[in-house]
């Protein structure tokens, strides 16, 4: 052995440097996390990425997928009057939908908050049902509920006195119906959202508040819903997306009928690219959604992130 | 959607024979036992029972012929079965056959195998095929699918003949007897006529239940009626027809109409509301094949023995009657062409084509005039008779029509599946627009549909 450390390494033979680097590459916590999300990657690779970028690329072709023309079929669908309709009862659906499934979720989420923890749990439970069950399924139970000859609220209508209504049959009142199905269904996720939300409010700044003299109506205003803020943009923008990009609600209840007038991007997609055979056409409707949602997520997050650096 | 596996195991424990060629016109090339496997998509059918003639005549075959047939069921709520077509055309993979609704072969054409030599053998037996369904089938000048007859259906009025002869004062069956003859008044049995029985039928509380949504029943009876005005939306290279038609404006004042004494919720009935109106004896007369009849006749017998068919109302450019015909395609990519070619022949045989009829109890209709006597349309009961007039006789002087013809399919398929028709008149009857501005929205929508 060695005197001294120098003498052992002079002797020591180098090793390559390839297989050090290769080593310590393999050893760094980056490269294992990446290695363990691969999967994920790949997933999201083969069933968001490549079919987004196909989308474009269908967007971009004629009818019979020979020949491209640009931006041929986001001009001829603009100048459609049955898909400017689409495009006004999309946002008017995911706006309306967002803000009463925001309102009722609130509400029962401080209704939940202040039972006692014991009965909580069952509240909860029940209350959550209607985003568990699959959309297709409760949407086919909504639909026989308002079928044009059996409908079951109809007879209960009429048992008490009152019109039978033409819940799909009606333009406006189609679309009240797919709001209410929308609403009763995506309801649950803002609850409970907002129930996390309200459990992490100290109980201190509502004693302060009272302290102060803060009525309930103030309490709520000036402590509620500012340490709320975040969680109330992000669950808007979430839903926003989901129920802009809904499908299943208005294809099984109304197929976007009567006359269009219920159709949103998504039924509309369906409707011209699958079933008429115009793909290209399809795949340009169903991607007009993308810089609607990307303005509104760029404006939230924005907001959102200046919130943050403020507290911070 | 159902399977219907039979495996080649059991085709030869059966000690079933090798090769029937003599059963063909067409002898199939293929090395004796190796007769290889056919995949077939065909559409499920709305009468309970209806899918047992093509799953017994298959088996027949492929035992015969020593091939591993294999059968998918999917039917057409929620457009499965067009779905499952439109999948398989862009991916270029899927079974060896599928049932096409009437303008998807077109659509699909590019990528289904011509069949002139089977049709040439079947004309030169059973004399021409039904004009429509020539024109939807032949594209490029070559027949692209086999017209079926599982699921090719007539769209004639069923009528509760008791409600109308009680509120309307009209005796359909003296009209249309079970007979090949026209009764007295049938000259009368035009749309003038159905309008005021409309009227009358819906002041009594029981309708007529016309669809007026989205859906091929709704698309297909409009369709007709607008053909019996002579109100054609293009012409056959596409262009609109639109503007100065005033045979269209007579068919949508008519429509509109008509509208009035219709159930309130008619603009968001699927395909299968109609039935329901007819079978729950709410609705005094429907258009639908005899599928709403045959579920009557099990759930409900006291509506269904009072049902008589009849043709639809005749118009100033004449009777059509709304015709639905199917058409086995082949895909071009598919493995065992041949042997598919074989097997679609075979079930165009008059024997098979009565079993397939029989089957469905007078539903199926065969694309030949020379098939339109099966026994089963007599018999058919209760009351007996009662869907005599369902296929298109001679009697009848009418003509079977699709909806949007004469337009190329390309675009015919866009209009069809939109219901350009049905919504040109909900546009006046309930969107409140004039007749003016709903043709103006028509033209402009098959111009942009005519676009790219």
């Amino acid at each position: 052995m060695a005197l001294d450390a120098t003498t052992a390494l002079a002797g020591r033979p180098m090793t390559p440097a390839g297989g050090g680097t290769l080593q310590r590459l393999a050893r760094r916590r980056s490269t294992i996390a990446f290695l363990m999300t691969l999967p994920l990657i790949a997933v999201i690779a083969g069933l968001v990425v490549y079919p987004a970028g196909y989308a474009i690329y269908l967007a971009t072709l004629n009818r019979r997928m020979t020949g491209f023309i640009g931006l041929g079929n986001f001009e001829i669908l603009l100048e459609s009057e049955t898909f400017r309709m689409v495009i006004w009862q999309s946002c008017f659906f995911a706006v309306t939908a967002v803000i009463l499934k925001a309102l009722f979720g609130f509400w029962l989420a401080s209704m939940l908050h202040h039972i006692p923890t014991k009965g909580q749990r069952i509240w909860r439970g029940m209350l959550l049902l209607p985003w568990v069950v699959p959309p297709a399924l409760s949407t086919l139970g909504w639909w026989w509920m308002f079928d044009p000859s059996y409908s079951s609220i109809n007879w209960v209508l009429t048992a008490i006195g009152g019109p039978a209504i033409p819940w799909l049959g009606e333009p406006w009142w189609a679309r009240v119906s797919v709001i209410l199905v929308n609403v009763w269904a995506g309801t649950p996720f803002f609850m409970i959202m907002y129930l996390a939300a309200l459990k992490s409010v100290p109980d201190q700044l509502y004693e302060a508040a009272a302290i102060d003299g803060a009525t309930g109506w103030q309490g709520l205003r000036y402590v509620t819903l500012p340490m709320m803020r975040n969680i109330i943009s992000i669950t808007v923008l979430f839903s926003l997306i989901v129920t802009f990009a809904n499908y299943d609600i208005v294809r099984v209840l109304t197929n976007g009928g009567p006359r269009d007038l219920t159709h949103v991007f998504a039924s509309y997609a369906f409707q011209v690219g699958i079933l008429s055979g115009n793909i290209p056409r399809g795949a340009a409707v169903s991607l007009f959604m993308f810089p609607i949602l990307a303005g509104i997520a760029f404006f939230v997050l924005r907001g959102v992130t200046q919130r943050n650096k403020e507290m911070a | 959607m159902s399977r219907q596996q039979i495996s080649r195991r059991t085709a030869l424990r059966s000690g079933a024979g090798v090769v029937a060629a003599g059963a063909l016109s067409a002898p199939m090339v293929h090395a004796q036992g190796t007769g290889g496997s056919l995949r077939f998509a065909f559409w499920d059918h709305w009468v309970p029972g209806g899918n047992d003639a093509l799953k017994k005549l298959c088996g027949e075959w492929g035992a015969k012929n020593n091939v591993n047939v294999s059968l998918d069921f999917i039917n057409t709520t929620g457009n499965q079965l067009q779905l499952t077509s439109a999948a398989q055309f862009q991916s270029g993979n899927g079974h060896d056959g599928i049932s096409l609704t009437p303008w998807d072969v077109g659509a699909y054409s590019d990528k289904l195998e011509p069949v002139d030599d089977v049709i040439g053998r079947l004309e030169a037996k059973y004399g021409t095929i039904n004009p429509v369904a020539k024109f939807l089938a032949v594209h490029g000048g070559k027949w692209r699918g086999v017209p079926a007859t599982s699921g090719t259906q007539n769209k004639p009025a069923c009528v509760r003949y008791d409600l109308l002869q009680q509120h309307a004062g009209i005796d359909i069956r003296a009209m249309w007897p079970a007979d090949n003859k026209r009764g007295p008044g049938a000259d009368t049995w035009t749309w003038e006529t159905f309008l005021k029985a409309a009227e009358a039928c819906h002041k009594a509380g029981v309708p007529f239940g016309l669809p007026m949504g989205q859906f091929s029943d709704a698309v297909d009876w409009v369709g007709a009626m607008f053909l019996g005005h002579g109100a054609q939306i293009t012409n056959a290279k596409g262009e609109p027809t639109v503007k100065g038609n005033d045979k269209l404006r007579q068919a949508i004042d008519y429509g509109v109409r008509l509208s009035k004494f219709l159930p309130a919720d008619v603009w968001a009935w699927d395909d299968a509301s109609n039935n329901r109106a007819l079978i729950s004896g709410k609705a005094a007369l429907v258009f639908n094949p005899p599928s709403a009849w045959a579920v009557a006749k099990r759930d409900n017998i006291a509506v269904a023995e009072k049902c008589w068919t009849v043709p639809m109302p005749a118009g100033p450019a004449g009777r059509f009657i709304a015709y639905l015909p199917f058409t086995t395609g082949i895909w071009s990519f598919g493995k065992n062409k041949g042997a598919a070619k074989a097997m679609l022949e075979f079930l165009s045989q008059r024997e098979s084509a009565e079993l397939t009829t029989n089957t469905s109890g007078g539903y199926d209709i065969p694309p030949f005039a020379s098939m339109t006597d099966f026994k089963i349309w007599e018999t058919q009961n209760p009351p007996v008779g009662t869907i005599y007039n369902y296929p298109l006789k001679p009697h009848h002087e009418a003509k079977t029509s699709i909806a949007f013809d004469p337009a190329p399919p390309e675009l015919a398929a866009q209009m069809y599946i939109q219901a350009l028709n049905t919504k040109v008149i909900a546009r006046v009857a309930q969107g409140g627009e004039t007749i003016d501005q709903a043709m103006g929205w028509l033209e402009r929508e098959i111009n942009n549909m005519r676009r790219g």
